[in-house]
């Protein structure tokens, strides 16, 4: 890419990757989750990719760690509803109380158990999916067997 | 809300040009107002959550749609099948006819039915504690579908993976080496 495209990528890049770190640690309290905030972490990820070339988005952020992290998301989260089971059900809120409706504060960034973790769990294997995605379609050879 | 009728049409209009359309990369970009219309229906109905994520979803299969489909080939057919079109268009006119039937029993646009959500919405607050409602239910009362979503990005992006294990500039490289010799 130009020159130009090269330095707008290196100032909006991080912005872009704030945005989504914002969406998924208040996904309990505003508008946006897990999944959106993991595809918007996937397309600054993109976004470099698209702007330096595969070989310097593959340089520090390599295929291991992404295969890593995409089963590391859907294990936490399968993790986090087995634990559910020592209080009693799947998926249940291991933080409640008996007996108290809210768990920690309304409206504060650290409350409502276990809805935070799942919300970064998602993050990780929506944000590491969509990324091999499109390092799949980039860098393998898919059809076409000699 | 004539401005969501508006919308409907301009998205009737962007699927029409996207079929019509004799180059790839046009049927791609036409592609796109559909899902930018749906985003601007749902801002519209007050649904903030659903539009964040149909905007994102649809600017990221743009990226990839272009990336896998518009550099490579432009191949398009121009050929007119007759039968085929015609027996299509017949069964197109079976359907709608007797989905006319179940369109009368939906409730009117704007006056749903309320009796599960407004269960939700009363109790929500007080037995979860969190105030985005969208949040309480994919995360709280229904987290095994959130688990099914989480496990089909999962499996989407393994068995992509999976598929194409034969890296490109592995084999460039190589090439470039017989070359130079």
């Amino acid at each position: 890419m130009t020159v130009i495209v090269k330095t707008v990528t290196r100032y909006t890049d991080v912005l872009i990757l704030m945005f989504g770190m914002y969406f998924i640690f208040n996904g309990h309290l505003t508008h946006g989750g897990g999944f959106v905030g993991g595809i918007i972490v996937a397309l600054s990820f993109i976004h470099v990719m698209l702007a330096f070339g595969k070989e310097v988005a593959l340089k520090r952020v390599t295929e291991r760690i992404i295969k890593l992290c995409v089963g590391l998301g859907a294990i936490s989260f399968l993790l986090i509803g087995i634990i559910g089971f020592t209080k009693g059900a799947f998926l249940y809120n291991f933080f409640r109380k008996p007996g108290v409706d809210y768990i920690g504060e309304p409206f504060s960034l650290f409350s409502s158990g276990i809805m935070p973790l799942m919300n970064v769990a998602i993050c990780l294997a929506v944000a590491s999916g969509f990324y091999a995605i499109f390092i799949a379609l980039v860098v393998y050879k898919i059809g076409k067997r000699r | 809300m004539i401005q969501v009728r508006i919308l409907l049409v301009m998205m009737i209009i962007g699927a029409a040009i996207a079929i019509g359309s004799t180059d790839l990369i046009c049927a791609i970009v036409a592609l796109g107002v559909v899902g930018l219309g749906i985003s601007l229906i749902f801002l519209l109905l007050q649904a903030p959550d659903l539009a964040i994520l149909q905007l994102v979803v649809e600017i990221m299969s743009l990226v990839i749609m272009i990336r896998a489909f518009g550099m490579k080939d432009t191949v398009n057919i121009r050929e007119r099948r007759f039968i085929a079109t015609s027996i299509s268009v017949i069964l197109m006119g079976f359907f709608l006819v007797f989905s006319m039937a179940a369109i009368f029993e939906i409730p009117r646009f704007g006056s749903p039915l309320m009796k599960t959500s407004l269960f939700y919405l009363r109790n929500g607050f007080r037995q979860t504690g969190v105030p985005n409602m969208v949040s309480a239910i994919i995360l709280d009362y229904r987290s095994l579908d959130m688990l099914g979503q989480v496990v089909i990005a999962f499996s989407a992006a393994i068995g992509l993976v999976l598929i194409g294990r034969k890296k490109i500039h592995a084999s460039t490289a190589n090439r470039a080496e017989r070359e130079q010799k």
